[in-house]
């Protein structure tokens, strides 16, 4: 348990987190659901991309009493550390990337017609103004987040995580007001992959910097951001294909003198292909889910009226009993489902996505490299004008095909350095992008083991509950 | 119950409370079923084998028993529908919880059939049974006679009550479950990345692991499916082919009721010279329709206790059952989670 000593963090500011929150806070308290989006400070104990829970470990250390932070949002951040981890296990971590913000999204409250998330956070870190924030953003704000850093960000190779897709089915339902369980489900589904949406971000150090970013979490009112295109998940990715086949098209084949790009691309492709696969088998094991659920409420009614029906005493109150029995299975499957679909199914999702926006990057490196080549071919050319000028001894027109002899030299260089600028930054986003990968999955794997677990012991007191019953009938 | 009648009219020489079906074969299209019993006498068993169409022979000589008074009366042990090696659509349906699985509880339900005969005081005395039980040779084929007793067993999918139908689908569901929880287990496998890399490992382990965590849930799921269909399906299909040879009963007391009833208004306006054969027909009739309601009484009540029993029994193996298969899912859950936790994070 010993703590590295040069880790020992700077004393926690005077505003306590719950004040931080304080009128999402005082919402809460009264149950209302605003969707609040609660990026918590950690000091050098953070994970990447690590949600509230990191928050609430905090809360142990320094035995603050208060409410819990939005615990809705604990549940669906993907890169989730268990709160029962030791402070050690933290720091053990901290060897790697070190972040000091954390984004969580809870509640969506609806202004007018709009539904509103409602952005607090806090953080120590000095570029940020202040420690403790709230700000409300609606979900074209995202989008507009989105196509900024795309144009921006991608240009240097960059992975941009994609934004949760439109769905205007599911946004009308919610505007209309209607209050049945599949628009309660989307609200929710909206809710947590904004979430994921915002870890990924600001977990990403350079994006972190991005002047875009910052003026998202921040400022208190945002340029309404207009022209968002439809994302929908169909959209995103034929966004990407549209670009992969400019890039085929070109007649300049690239020649790769590092075979890595190579293969890491044939192992991104793959691995997209696989990711579908899987997507296809959990959705029909959401789906199965689904329908069982609806069979034992079925059931359970049925039970009810036959034990209703039914003359023997003893055996009717048997059957009344256990048609409550499969009445709490049902809830429990109705849990497992929603588990299987936040746990797995949207992983997946984000992946089969994160892994198009990949190809993407790999791309922008190849244009990059054609760009270059261009820029050469261009330049061999002006050196040829040049060359002809001579020979037939035009001095006037001369001056100027030096000067743009020199402009393409100078574009020259700046595209090879731009080229291996993107050849760099490509190869350190795969490194990281497979290694938050590889936790965010094992993450998730421990989440529904936990998950599961639960219900099983859950069952079990069901069952021990019944036995007494059924052992009654004379 | 009544296994102890050893009066002297009694013909059956084998117990009838341990009548065991052991084994189904497949011949062909022929579905054949071991049949074990053992000897009163203490001296050893007789293993024989019947098909379907051999218990559809012992139930028709059951029925045809005339000469034994208020037979109408008894509520007669139901057989289930005819099943094949290779049952059509239509006799899935038919058979409901029978036609999951692998005949484990069809023959379950056969065997119920000859333990209740075997048990039933009226019907044991038949010669028919205990040539079913002990007889190496196959019993004849009786032509099926066109009476009141043929219509059991047919059509009963339709008859079914809502429970039997709404449980049916809870266990197909539970069924899909294990299906995909399978097919994801396998999927995950071609997950696996060769390299040496230590984050890919690290995403390869997890998704051995994963693989693993849904290979339990799909065995779950299986327990919990076979639970169900073993012993909640199985008594809610007795209960149903039950509740329906009590209604047939019942309403072929009815029948001699109207009978009796014509017989009465014929001796009534009989006229003279037809008036003492009348007065016969009408107490004939009577006679019967007494022995038949002696007969009645006593089987309802049997019935009932029998039933209520049952039902009780089910419960409980079933509970059991899940609460079993329940802690054996959460100790391996328990053991899987501890696993991953104990791997580096």
């Amino acid at each position: 348990m010993a703590a590295s000593s040069d880790r020992i963090p700077p004393p926690f500011p005077d505003t306590e987190e719950p004040g931080v929150c304080d009128m999402a806070d005082g919402d809460r308290d009264e149950g209302e659901d605003i969707f609040v989006i609660c990026v918590y400070g950690s000091f050098a104990f953070f994970i990447v991309g690590g949600g509230a829970r990191v928050t609430s470990v905090r809360k142990k250390e320094l035995s603050t009493s208060s409410g819990p932070p939005p615990s809705s949002s604990v549940t669906q951040s993907p890169a989730a550390m268990q709160p029962s981890s030791s402070l050690q296990q933290l720091e053990e971590e901290e060897d790697e990337d070190i972040f000091d913000v954390d984004v969580a999204v809870t509640n969506p409250e609806k202004i007018g017609y709009v539904l509103c998330p409602c952005i607090c956070f806090q953080t120590s870190l000095a570029m940020f103004r202040s420690k403790a924030f709230s700000v409300r953003r609606r979900y074209s704000d995202f989008l507009g987040l989105y196509e900024k850093l795309s144009v921006k960000q991608s240009l240097q190779g960059c992975i941009i995580p994609p934004p949760p897709e439109k769905s205007v089915v599911g946004m009308t339902k919610v505007k209309v007001g209607m209050d049945d369980p599949s628009s309660v489900e989307f609200v929710e589904r909206r809710r947590a992959a904004l979430e994921r949406y915002l870890q990924r971000v600001v977990s990403h150090p350079s994006l972190l910097q991005d002047p875009d970013v910052r003026d998202f979490l921040e400022r208190d009112e945002l340029p309404r951001a207009v022209s968002t295109q439809a994302l929908s998940g169909a959209g995103f990715l034929k966004m990407i294909n549209k670009a992969s086949d400019a890039v085929n098209k070109m007649t300049i084949k690239m020649n790769e003198s590092d075979t890595w790009f190579e293969d890491k691309f044939q192992e991104v492709e793959n691995e997209e292909q696989q990711l579908r696969k899987l997507q296809v088998v959990v959705d029909s094991l959401v789906s199965h889910r689904k329908e069982l659920c609806g069979s034992t409420a079925v059931f359970a009614k049925s039970m009810a009226m036959l034990g209703n029906s039914e003359d023997n005493t003893a055996l009717s109150r048997a059957l009344s009993q256990l048609a409550e029995v499969e009445d709490k299975m049902e809830q429990l499957h109705q849990e497992q489902a929603a588990s299987d679909f936040f746990i797995f199914a949207e992983l997946l999702a984000d992946y089969i996505r994160l892994l198009g926006a990949m190809r993407g990057c790999f791309d922008q490196r190849v244009r990059a490299w054609q760009r270059w080549q261009e820029a050469q071919s261009t330049l061999q050319k002006k050196r040829e004008v040049e060359a002809k000028l001579l020979w037939a001894n035009k001095p006037e027109k001369l001056q100027q095909a030096k000067d743009e002899i020199t402009e393409w030299e100078s574009r020259v260089t700046q595209y090879e350095r731009d080229f291996d600028r993107i050849g760099m930054t490509v190869r350190k986003e795969v490194l990281r992008f497979e290694k938050e990968k590889a936790k965010d999955f094992k993450g998730q794997i421990v989440k529904y083991l936990d998950a599961m677990l639960q219900s099983q012991q859950r069952l079990v007191k069901f069952w021990e509950a019944f036995l007494p019953e059924a052992k009654a009938i004379a | 119950m009544m296994e102890e009648v050893k009066e002297v009219t009694s013909t059956l020489s084998v117990h009838g409370h341990n009548i065991k079906v052991t084994e189904v074969l497949k011949d062909g299209d022929t579905l054949t079923f071991l049949i074990v019993s053992q000897k009163l006498s203490g001296t050893g068993e007789h293993h024989v084998d019947r098909t379907y169409d051999d218990f559809e022979w012992l139930q028709q000589l059951l029925f045809s028993q005339e000469d034994e008074p208020g037979i109408q009366g008894v509520i007669f042990p139901s057989l289930p529908a005819k099943a094949s090696a290779n049952p059509s659509a239509k006799v899935m349906k038919q058979l409901g919880f029978l036609g999951l699985g692998e005949w484990q509880l069809y023959c379950k339900v056969l065997e119920r059939y000859l333990r209740q005969v075997a048990a039933h005081s009226i019907l044991s005395k038949n010669k028919a049974v205990e040539i079913f039980l002990t007889s190496s040779e196959p019993p004849g084929r009786q032509r099926a006679r066109k009476n009141l007793f043929n219509r059991l067993s047919q059509a009963v999918e339709e008859r079914r009550k809502e429970g039997y139908k709404r449980f049916l689908d809870v266990v197909q569901s539970e069924q899909k479950i294990a299906v995909a929880c399978a097919h994801f287990s396998a999927s995950l496998h071609l997950c696996v990345e060769p390299g040496e890399d230590p984050d890919k490992q690290a995403f390869s382990k997890a998704c051995v692991q994963l693989s693993e965590v849904f290979d339990s849930i799909k065995k779950n799921m299986t327990s919990v499916a076979e639970n169900d269909m073993n012993t909640l399906g199985l008594g809610l299909d007795l209960e149903s082919r039950c509740q329906e040879a009590e209604k047939e009963m019942l309403f072929r007391r009815t029948c001699k009721l109207v009978e009796l009833e014509a017989a009465r208004r014929n001796a009534e306006k009989a006229k003279p010279l037809k008036k003492a054969a009348m007065e016969e027909a009408k107490k004939t009739a009577e006679i019967e329709f007494n022995d038949i309601c002696v007969v009645a009484k006593q089987e309802v009540h049997r019935f009932r206790a029998a039933r209520v029993k049952m039902l009780q029994h089910t419960l409980v193996q079933w509970c059991e059952k899940q609460l079993l298969t329940a802690k054996e899912s959460a100790d391996q859950f328990n053991q899987q989670l501890q696993a991953f936790r104990g791997i580096a994070p």
